[in-house]
């Protein structure tokens, strides 16, 4: 049976096998590959979305779970032309390297925000927890700090 | 005037150093010398500005790159060269990956710290002659003499006219190839030697699908190949037959050396290969034990890599006064966040690869053979890496890929799982290193020696054909980093012992480096304390006045400056000193370290680093900051292990890696330029981080941490 959704904004419906992942649903069924498979075990991070606003990492979520739910990718995140506060601050302090992980790591990041606007350095270190391989980490903390500093500009 | 061939024939530690000079022993050693001191050379397939460079209608000029971009920002720095000598704008610039078909090859492979090292003179070359190129035909174009005609941001201009490169290029038939002009005069660079951002930066904050991953072919189908987790292992057969009836299956394909399902979904592919019951022969069983005896110096074949004085006898075992230390690496994974993987299409007489390779010549030479088609035959499209670190220098998924489609006819995407690439890795191999030394009266190193028992990670690879690896002797890959560096010492010898292991080691960024400096430079720090000096006076007491010498020195004062380095735990926090020249480029590093419930803690990382001319400083740092991180992440953390004739564990997490919570809050990374010609920047400051962690744990707890991944 397929699995309708809304996919950043828009309505979708994949006929991916309803237990299966969402993460292939959304890269090969619907072709959005901004979306990264790292592990397949949910252990590094580098598929995390949105669902309902809410960090979920992919490859371990079944199909059926966002059945009438809102997903979001890093592709509706921001735009080349509006980038979202994460994106933006993450092109600010020049993070990525090879870039394969980050969009896990923004999609971790702008969920975060929603809940904590302001985030401590500590409750850096207990919610993103990712993996980055180039060791981005570095520069990807001042980007969160600074995130935090453009949502706030763009509430007031 | 430069001639325009230069390039191709530079000599340097690449074909001059294995085909000119390597013929009997003290050369090798010689050689062993010279790699850290000498320049790259970069011997492409060609020098023909129009095939680096594409000048499209728009005004915007492509450069075809024969280096792969992994995340090291090679596109941002080879840009900036070529946008500089070209006169356009940065923006104007568009770096792309080069085809194979292009004819824009690089025979050898995008690593080592090499790719701008061995391209800034001819880049600069190709670009300046391709701007030369581009006047001469405006000059024709105009009826303007070219001597009159000047460029600025890609437009032409003189005797009152004005065209666009874009607009030159559109109405050239044919192009001429003048001698190499002369080079742009440093002091008019635009670009080089200013922090430029990435020009991949928009591409990868967006989530742009721009990896071998993501590569799409229409009417493309799903891979899945079964690999033994064992070690040691042969293929013997397989029974497919319940697999065939799974979902999605098109076709399982069995081959003498692996078996893959074809399917129409990556899902279908994984679920179906679950199903083949596939036999394989174990040679013989390993465990941890069995491959630490194996890795212990001592066994396997010594070869002399470095000899001054008499080292050897004076440390011989007996000798009164001999110091003598042993430390030990463990196999390291590359757990590069994108697997291994390859899209192919195999036609009649052509052959289409789409993936993330870092030796795209060598890739299309195994396909080809494979199929029994030329090389030309094979197209690599190269894509954006996600993550090199030398995984990609082998490329098993390419042959694998392109026999599965030959056998449906229709292209086929092929990745490792996340367990395969934890158990099929070519890892960086365990290391054993014994240092010995002898002091003088007044606390100077009289003799030192270091021992240095690897696996293999140049020889046994493809790249490294096995005449040469008979040429070179010794593993240069393996005792990178473990010469002695202190040249001042009257006394030092190094040796290499090559040890055979049953599952393939290889390339991991920065090779030996890692291991070996943690070995040298925390044994520097143990005669420090036995000769009673502080650690940054002992080791400046014995570098030379030699250039290279020179250089160390003036990074190591600096770090200790920069740091305002002491020796005295203070409030619990300890700082620890180490330093190395790799690839021509020092670098030391001062950790400011805590330990905390038994834990390791790195607050705060000094860098100072001398690559030379520097390119794109941001770039550098970026690559300093990923380095010290990686290389705290291998040295405090990682560790694969054999258990039952596999190697595990099999997954991020269990494989413990450094996290945003392990990360230094502070890095400061400074940047000397010490020279006029760009050195490697990549792994350099990989070097001696192991070594200031564990030289700072020290301070904190009296007890020496001679074993990665350091346990307090």
């Amino acid at each position: 049976m397929p699995t309708t959704f809304k996919l950043n904004g828009k309505q979708a419906t994949t006929s991916a096998a309803p237990a299966s992942p969402l993460l292939w649903a959304i890269r090969d069924d619907l072709g959005l590959k901004g979306t990264k498979f790292g592990c397949g075990k949910a252990a590094c991070g580098a598929c995390t979305l949105h669902v309902d606003g809410k960090a979920v990492r992919s490859c371990s979520y079944p199909v059926k779970l966002v059945e009438g739910k809102e997903v979001t990718t890093i592709e509706g995140l921001g735009t080349e032309d509006n980038l979202h506060p994460v994106q933006q601050a993450w092109k600010e302090e020049i993070v990525p390297q090879c870039g394969y992980c980050q969009p896990g790591f923004m999609m971790a990041t702008a969920a975060m925000l929603n809940e904590i606007p302001e985030p401590t350095d500590e409750d850096i270190d207990r919610n993103i927890v990712n993996v980055c391989r180039c060791g981005t980490y570095y520069r990807m903390r001042k980007a969160i700090h600074r995130a935090a500093e453009l949502s706030k500009g763009e509430k007031e | 005037m430069a001639s325009r061939r230069k390039f191709l024939i530079r000599a340097g530690i690449g074909t001059g150093l294995l085909f000119g000079t390597a013929y009997c022993l003290p050369i090798r050693r010689k050689i062993a010398e010279q790699v850290n001191v000498t320049e790259s050379p970069y011997i492409g397939s060609t020098d023909d500005p129009k095939i680096w460079f594409e000048v499209t209608p728009d005004n915007q000029v492509l450069l075809h790159s024969p280096k792969m971009e992994m995340g090291q920002g090679v596109f941002t720095g080879l840009a900036q060269i070529a946008a500089d000598e070209l006169e356009i704008s940065i923006e104007q610039m568009k770096v792309v990956h080069a085809s194979t078909a292009s004819g824009n090859i690089d025979p050898f492979a995008t690593g080592g710290s090499t790719s701008i090292n061995s391209l800034w003179q001819p880049l600069r070359e190709l670009a300046a002659t391709m701007r030369v190129m581009l006047i001469n035909a405006a000059a024709q174009q105009l009826g303007v003499a070219a001597s009159g005609l000047s460029t600025l941001n890609g437009v032409i201009s003189g005797g009152g006219k004005s065209i666009t490169y874009g607009e030159v290029a559109a109405a050239v038939t044919e192009w001429e190839i003048p001698d190499t002009p002369a080079l742009k005069d440093p002091k008019n660079y635009k670009y080089i030697g200013k922090p430029t951002p990435r020009v991949d930066l928009l591409d990868k904050v967006t989530g742009a699908p721009i990896y071998g991953m993501d590569a799409e072919m229409p009417g493309m189908l799903y891979g899945s190949v079964a690999r033994s987790g064992g070690l040691d292992t042969e293929f013997v057969g397989v029974d497919t037959s319940a697999a065939e009836g799974m979902p999605g299956v098109v076709k399982i394909i069995v081959e003498d050396d692996f078996v893959g399902v074809v399917a129409d979904s990556y899902v279908n592919a994984e679920n179906a290969k679950q199903k083949l019951k596939v036999t394989w022969k174990q040679n013989r069983k390993w465990d941890d034990f069995d491959v630490e005896a194996a890795i212990m110096v001592g066994q396997g074949k010594p070869i002399e890599v470095q000899k001054e004085g008499s080292a050897e006898k004076m440390l011989q075992d007996g000798e009164e006064g001999v110091i003598r230390s042993e430390y030990f690496s463990p196999i390291g994974a590359h757990a590069q966040i994108e697997p291994n993987g390859c899209l192919a299409f195999v036609e009649d007489d052509k052959v289409t690869i789409k993936m993330s390779t870092q030796v795209a010549d060598y890739t299309r030479k195994e396909v080809g053979s494979r199929l029994g088609m030329s090389k030309d035959e094979v197209v690599i499209e190269p894509t954006f890496l996600g993550g090199g670190f030398g995984r990609r220098l082998h490329t098993p998924n390419a042959v694998q890929a392109a026999v599965m489609s030959k056998a449906v006819g229709k292209p086929v995407k092929c990745y490792f799982t996340r367990q395969e690439e934890f158990q099929n890795d070519t890892f960086r191999p365990p290391t054993h290193n014994v240092l010995k030394a002898k002091l003088t009266a007044d606390g100077k190193i009289d003799a030192i020696s270091h021992d240095i028992s690897s696996g293999d990670v140049m020889h046994g690879s493809p790249l490294l054909p096995g005449v040469l690896q008979k040429i070179i002797g010794a593993d240069l890959g393996a005792w990178r980093g473990g010469m002695i560096q202190y040249h001042g010492i009257p006394n030092y010898r190094a040796v290499s012992w090559r040890v055979k292991l049953p599952f393939a080691t290889s390339w991991w960024r920065s090779l030996g480096l890692l291991a070996n400096t943690f070995a040298v430079e925390s044994f520097m720090d143990e005669l420090a304390e036995q000769a009673g000096k502080d650690p940054i006076s002992f080791r400046l007491e014995h570098l030379t006045e030699s250039k290279a010498d020179v250089r160390l020195a003036k990074v190591i004062a600096r770090a200790a400056e920069e740091a305002n380095y002491r020796n005295e735990a203070v409030d619990g926090r300890a700082m620890g000193f180490a330093c190395s020249t790799d690839v021509n480029t020092p670098c030391a590093h001062v950790a400011e370290v805590s330990v905390v419930d038994g834990k390791i803690k790195v607050h705060k990382v000094t860098c100072v680093m001398d690559p030379g001319l520097v390119i794109n400083p941001d770039q550098v740092r970026a690559q300093c900051e990923g380095s010290i991180i990686m290389g705290m992440s291998a040295v405090m953390f990682e560790k694969m292990t054999v258990e039952d004739n596999a190697l595990y564990p099999i997954i991020y997490g269990a494989y413990e890696m450094a996290l945003m919570r392990d990360a230094p809050k502070e890095i400061n990374v400074v940047l000397l330029e010490n020279n006029d010609y760009p050195g490697g920047v990549g792994e350099p400051p990989l070097g001696p981080i192991g070594a200031a962690v564990a030289n700072a744990v020290y301070r904190i707890t009296k007890e020496r941490v001679r074993r990665i991944p350091l346990r307090v």
